[in-house]
């Protein structure tokens, strides 16, 4: 099924018309009514009128989630305050968070791209959509929500948190769709075994989750214990939030990218270069239709690549690739890159361990240490010591065979590792504190 | 001729065993004999208890990860070389002990051991054909 015939199956040469067109309107738009672009686009000794085709995107700079720290909080919105009618923000770990303006326009489009990717996940109309995205600042909640209402499904705002309570409308308002980030989705297992509740039980058949990088490991897990497809969505609160871009249910494969309403590229972290279609680097998007607050050439932080292919389910905007991690989450530990989420596709292929971990990098006598923390089950636990010391020397080989890096592996107890009801907090580096 | 073991992980931190053994004290529970195991980073806490089913669940409900075995007690004659006597029926009949630890009460004039074997079965049969006694669970539980 598809929401948007008529915009969803476009073909290609009308899709990159269709980009040139609204590119060139954002460009000139934010060059009149943004002081900070228009500096930036003098800076390159660019102008609006010199972008005439996709290729020439490469010659404006690029804008950095530090340029809406130095704008807060309404530096980089491009109409005036009256004709904004929602704002948004996402948490700063460090310093003032990111702020983002929408206009009416702006929700609609948003409420639109979510319908399209609730369809595209395989809901309709009659589901009945549990959404346990954060309702607040952050985008998830209201945005799953209104995209909810516009594919007409009937919408529990459940919002996070409250896992009892969860469980329990879950049972008996018989929800079909799941959104929520994905360990989240695990603890809700979690607790649901321990409460005696069967998913199998349960009418839903869809996960949604998004918000933060996960495997595809974790993804069979996931189907496997709340008996569901789980279907990955993207989306960043400074291009839009959820719903930028989302898999279908056909192929489960990459994430279909909104190409009406955004221009996907992909760079070279380090130099900045653009890469041809199909090679893995930075994702930089800039937004073609937004009127609040319009990106050009955002760089998310986040590893993909493009898949060019067309998709069996027959739609015709590009896919991209499950996020291998956020450049930003990277860690380089004695010289080797390493994203937490390679450590959990590695935790997940051991029997009897659950994806629950936590990585400490700490600096002894000027080198670096990652110590790799797990949590012992009842399934991986044995009353013999050399059972759970081949566990975690298993562990330790595995990690060094897959990423080369060496680690110390600690096994732990059940549920020291805090559970997130928002986004895991997968990392403790202490080098950053020395 | 099995007795139930019941094993708990435990993290290498001030109190963790404090805790074990308050919440079986709170439940009521008696502890028979105990064998702490245990590395650089954690431990693991054997237990043969009055109530095993009971204190299994008790510990679970307050976020331990615990586990049941079967090991085998057995009697072991209060004179030199007894243990030994044992040990060498084991090692004749090529039973592997993977464990063992001694009971705190005594049975009559008699020491009493826990063994964990990797293979419980033979090694009932192998020290029953060797004239060696075997104390039942309930005896043990109750003691
Ligand atoms: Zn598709």
């Amino acid at each position: 099924m598809i929401w948007n015939d008529e915009f969803e199956t476009l073909p290609r040469e009308v899709i990159e018309s269709l980009q040139v067109k609204r590119l060139r309107q954002t460009l000139e738009r934010v060059n009149a009514t943004v002081p900070f672009y228009r500096e930036q686009f003098r800076k390159a000794g660019v102008t609006p009128e010199q972008i005439k085709s996709l290729d020439d995107l490469r010659r404006l700079p690029f804008t950095l989630k530090q340029d809406m720290r130095d704008n807060y909080p309404y530096g980089l919105f491009a109409v005036p305050l009256e004709q904004i009618v929602r704002i948004h923000a996402s948490s700063g770990t460090t310093g003032k968070p990111t702020v983002v303006g929408y206009t009416r326009r702006d929700i609609d489009t948003w409420s639109e791209l979510m319908a399209r990717s609730f369809v595209a996940a395989g809901a309709h109309k009659g589901d009945v959509i549990h959404n346990a995205y954060g309702y607040g600042l952050f985008t998830g909640g209201l945005g799953a929500h209104y995209g909810a209402e516009r594919l007409g499904a009937s919408v529990i705002p459940m919002s996070g948190g409250n896992t009892m309570k969860q469980l329990m409308i879950m049972q008996d308002f018989g929800s079909t769709v799941l959104t929520c980030t994905p360990s989240y989705s695990l603890y809700l297992a979690e607790v649901a075994a321990e409460e005696g509740i069967d998913f199998k039980a349960l009418k839903l058949k869809v996960g949604i989750f998004g918000a933060e990088p996960w495997s595809e490991q974790m993804r069979k897990e996931i189907e496997e214990k709340l008996n569901l497809k789980a279907i990955d969505i993207y989306g960043l609160s400074e291009i839009l939030g959820p719903g930028v871009a989302i898999e279908c249910i056909e192929a489960q494969k990459g994430l279909h990218i909104w190409e009406d309403h955004f221009i996907p590229e992909i760079i070279d972290p380090d130099s900045g270069e653009v890469l041809p279609w199909g090679e893995q680097g930075e994702l930089v998007i800039t937004t073609i239709t937004k009127e609040g607050i319009p990106m050009i050439r955002y760089r998310t932080r986040d590893i993909t690549r493009i898949i060019p292919e067309p998709c069996i389910c027959g739609r015709t905007h590009v896919r991209l690739e499950r996020m291998s991690g956020r450049s930003d989450d990277m860690l380089i530990i004695r010289g080797v890159n390493v994203f937490p989420s390679q450590i959990e596709s590695v935790l997940i292929t051991i029997e009897g361990v659950e994806p629950h971990y936590q990585l400490i990098v700490d600096r002894e006598e000027n080198l670096d240490t990652l110590e790799v923390q797990v949590e012992v089950n009842e399934q991986s636990f044995s009353d013999e010591i050399k059972v759970l010391q081949g566990l975690s020397n298993r562990i330790r080989k595995e990690i060094k065979d897959m990423l080369g890096v060496t680690c110390k592996v600690r096994l732990v107890e059940p549920k020291t590792i805090a559970r997130s009801e928002g986004k895991a907090k997968r990392v403790i580096d202490k080098r950053k504190e020395q | 001729m099995k007795v139930e073991q019941i094993s708990i992980f435990i993290e290498n931190k001030s109190g963790r065993l404090a805790e074990v053994t308050r919440v079986l004290g709170e439940a009521g529970v008696n502890i028979r004999a105990l064998s702490l195991a245990d590395t650089s980073d954690f431990g693991i806490l054997r237990l043969i208890v009055n109530k095993t089913d009971e204190a299994k669940a008790v510990l679970k409900s307050k976020g331990f990860t615990v586990n049941k075995t079967d090991v085998v007690a057995v009697e072991v004659p209060d004179r030199p070389l007894g243990l030994n006597s044992i040990l060498e029926i084991l090692d004749q009949g090529k039973v592997n002990v993977e464990y063992m630890y001694a009971f705190v009460e005594r049975c009559g004039e008699n020491a009493v051991i826990i063994f964990r074997f990797d293979n419980t079965d033979e090694a009932i049969q192998v020290l029953t054909q060797g004239g060696i006694t075997i104390l039942k669970g309930e005896r043990i539980y109750n003691m």
